[in-house]
């Protein structure tokens, strides 16, 4: 880690669907063990969603998905790796079926969450996987 | 020799001496006695007797049914009469496969259907302006005249009761009245329910379907209401929705509140917008979840029908008593579910729904077990629909009208809850109404820190969830769904059907009706959504309308609480 500055997390949900419990209950999570968090609306596109990660300088990205828009991971893990983002870890929570959760795997994510995960399981897995992020960034300098 | 009457059992000791003793035994046999909380944050004793409900004057908060104060139920026959309407939801794929899905619903002897809609039309866009991996995974894709002909082809719609699952601009029911004209039904004998009327809770808690800015999703609403009174006079035009708050995370007490809340909020619109208030009163409805917590979703429900009833009767004088009918539908609580262990969800959505029907409603939709999983499958949307029938004809729910009535505990409860939801709902009052209350964020901070507060309930283990933090396998067996998911060769070729509709219509009269719509939006003298109809005759398409609409309202964007 180049800076002892708390870890930053882009919370965020992409596609149509508009659920927030989760997303706000962890994103609540972070910042009481923390971490910056940075919160955004529902529906973000993936364009918006890498150049808020870019601008807010982030090491991780939660995204929470209800009902199928983690479908759409796989393009923000490749969007990602094309701006030179690829070492912003990236985590999903929410209904993700077993199916799915292997070909997000393969697509780079880093960690998928489901229903009945504790929010401290959470909590220590992004803080673990916010140092490895650092570790990697490219240097500022 | 003493002669015991076998008979009789023997009377129990009477008066203070006998609770004295139990006291005393209860604290000597019971060792460390928690106390414990409802979800709404009600103290619950462990015995209720009369000193918490006095039965000797239970007319006044019982009555009976059909009666007011509406506690027993709303209909003078209850469940015993007629049991609730089974309308689950349905929607997947592409037209085609939701008429199969219909056709099959009806011989199984379904009278109500629900139409959900794929989340490319609930966010308002046709489905070729959106991911097409998206498409048909949680809904029918829908978007023209000709989609809602095929969704219900060889099905007669005058029989039929629907749910649309459709929001501000009611865009469904406009397409539905459409093939109705060219079917020749006439609007009068189309019936069923804007089940997403309530755009407060999208606002609130179910933001993808907010699609238009608060004053427009205000103004098309109450020109919704006023249209179907004199066009389609057997349409349900508002559901009142609690279920979304519920579900966001609200306590059932505060869920109950907000909602009643919501409702007045739309009454006093539309009295100002000039309608009859004996006649819109009959045609509210409301939607609600029910959690797991038992005994106080039996109260929140019969404590809900009494306030409703006081408040249209007393505080706006309506006098036609069917405006006093408190009608829902309720669904069984997602959040509730695990994905540990699925196949226990059958017993959650089990206790979920006993608790709905001794609460009296009038509509049920249980959750199939494998939801937190993926879109329910079809053997376990079988299950779902065969728990009602279960509990109705084999468990004999029915036969007793409100069986709890008269139960210290339910009854006690029920004063309890009435008081918490009445407080809420002054609460609200004082912030100016529902609408300036959720405009501030008031709402939604209550919703969140009650949906916090829980989940620390649950992380610390005062509340148990089975195969999460208590009762777990070692290795988590998982009961892994078949998923479904659209054909993408279907998916192709509806797309290529959209673009060809698209391009065959006489152009100019969907610009004429698009004009007419924003014109009318701009208009105090106008109903909008008789110019969405309109523009759906015109053969408009669901994104085109929303669009125009975004266009002269602004866009829907909720209010986000972190």
């Amino acid at each position: 880690m180049h800076t002892d500055s708390p870890p930053r997390v882009l919370v965020t949900k992409i596609g149509l669907d508009g659920h927030d419990r989760g997303s706000r209950v962890v994103a609540t999570a972070l910042r009481d063990a923390g971490m910056e968090v940075i919160y955004t609306p529902p529906w973000q596109d993936i364009a918006a969603v890498v150049g808020l990660a870019q601008d807010e300088d982030v090491d991780v990205i939660g995204i929470s998905s209800l009902a199928t828009d983690h479908l759409l991971v796989p393009k923000l893990m490749q969007a990602l790796k094309d701006t030179g983002l690829g070492h912003i870890r990236v985590v999903v929570g929410g209904i993700v079926p077993d199916q799915d959760e292997q070909d997000l795997l393969s697509a780079g994510v880093s960690h998928v969450f489901h229903p009945g995960c504790s929010l401290q399981k959470i909590t220590e897995e992004v803080m673990r996987l916010a140092h490895a992020a650092r570790e990697q960034a490219p240097s500022i300098i | 020799m003493a002669t015991h009457n076998l008979k009789k059992s023997t009377p129990s000791e009477t008066g203070s001496n006998a609770k004295q003793r139990w006291q005393e035994e209860y604290r000597q046999q019971i060792g460390k006695d928690k106390q414990a909380f409802n979800r709404s944050g009600i103290p619950i004793k462990p015995l209720y007797d009369a000193e918490d409900w006095d039965g000797s004057g239970h007319n006044y908060t019982l009555g009976y049914p059909g009666q007011i104060p509406m506690t027993r139920g709303i209909y003078p026959t209850m469940h015993r009469g007629r049991t609730w309407s089974q309308r689950q939801l349905i929607g997947f794929g592409v037209p085609e496969d939701y008429n199969k899905r219909v056709h099959e619903l009806i011989k199984s002897g379904v009278t109500a259907i629900s139409l959900i809609p794929c989340n490319s039309v609930y966010r308002g866009y046709d489905a070729d302006c959106v991911p097409s991996e998206l498409l048909g995974t949680c809904g029918v894709v829908l978007n023209t005249v000709d989609d809602m002909e095929t969704c219900f082809d060889q099905v007669d719609i005058a029989q039929l009761s629907t749910a649309q699952n459709d929001p501000s601009p009611f865009t469904l029911l406009a397409l539905l009245l459409a093939i109705a004209k060219r079917r020749g039904v006439p609007w009068t004998q189309v019936s069923g329910t804007s089940n997403q009327s309530d755009y407060i809770s999208h606002y609130v808690a179910n933001h993808m379907f907010f699609r238009l800015a608060l004053p427009g999703a205000r103004r098309v609403l109450v020109d919704h209401i006023a249209f179907t009174l004199d066009h389609v006079p057997s349409w349900n035009p508002l559901s009142v929705v609690g279920q979304h708050m519920q579900q966001a995370g609200a306590t059932p007490a505060e869920a109950m509140a907000f909602t009643l809340s919501t409702a007045i909020q739309y009454a006093r619109d539309c009295i100002e917008r000039g309608l009859d208030q004996e006649r819109f009163f009959p045609r509210f409805t409301f939607f609600f979840d029910i959690s797991i917590s038992m005994f106080e979703e039996i109260a929140k429900f019969r404590a809900g029908r009494r306030i409703w009833a006081s408040i249209v009767r007393e505080k706006f004088g309506v006098e036609n008593p069917k405006a006093w009918r408190f009608k829902f539908h309720a669904q069984t609580s997602g959040v509730d579910l695990t994905r540990q262990q699925p196949l226990n969800n059958i017993t959650r959505v089990t206790a979920q729904a006993i608790a709905g029907i001794l609460g009296g409603l009038q509509s049920l939709h249980t959750d199939a077990y494998d939801e937190v999983l993926s879109v329910p499958t079809e053997d376990a949307a079988r299950i779902a629909v065969n728990t009602q029938n279960i509990l109705r004809e084999e468990a004999h729910l029915t036969d007793v009208i409100d069986p709890l009535g008269g139960s210290y505990y339910i009854e006690a409860l029920t004063d309890q809850m009435e008081e918490k939801i009445r407080t809420l709902i002054d609460k609200i009052e004082s912030a100016g109404g529902m609408y300036q209350a959720v405009q501030d964020g008031l709402v939604q901070t209550m919703i969140g820190e009650s949906a916090l507060r829980f989940q620390q309930q649950i992380e610390s283990g005062e509340q148990t969830l089975v195969g999460v933090n208590a009762y777990q396998n070692e290795v988590d067996e998982k009961t892994t769904p078949i998923l479904e998911r659209p054909d993408p060769a279907h998916m192709a070729a509806y797309l290529e059907s959209l673009e060809r509709y698209k391009r065959n219509r006489d152009q100019d009269r969907v610009r004429k009706a698009l004009d007419n719509l924003a014109r009318a939006a701009n208009s105090k003298d106008e109903n909008v959504y008789a110019n969405v109809v309109d523009a759906a005759l015109a053969e408009a398409t669901h994104g085109e309308i929303v669009a125009c609409l975004r266009d002269e309202f602004g866009d829907g964007d909720p209010l986000i609480v972190p």
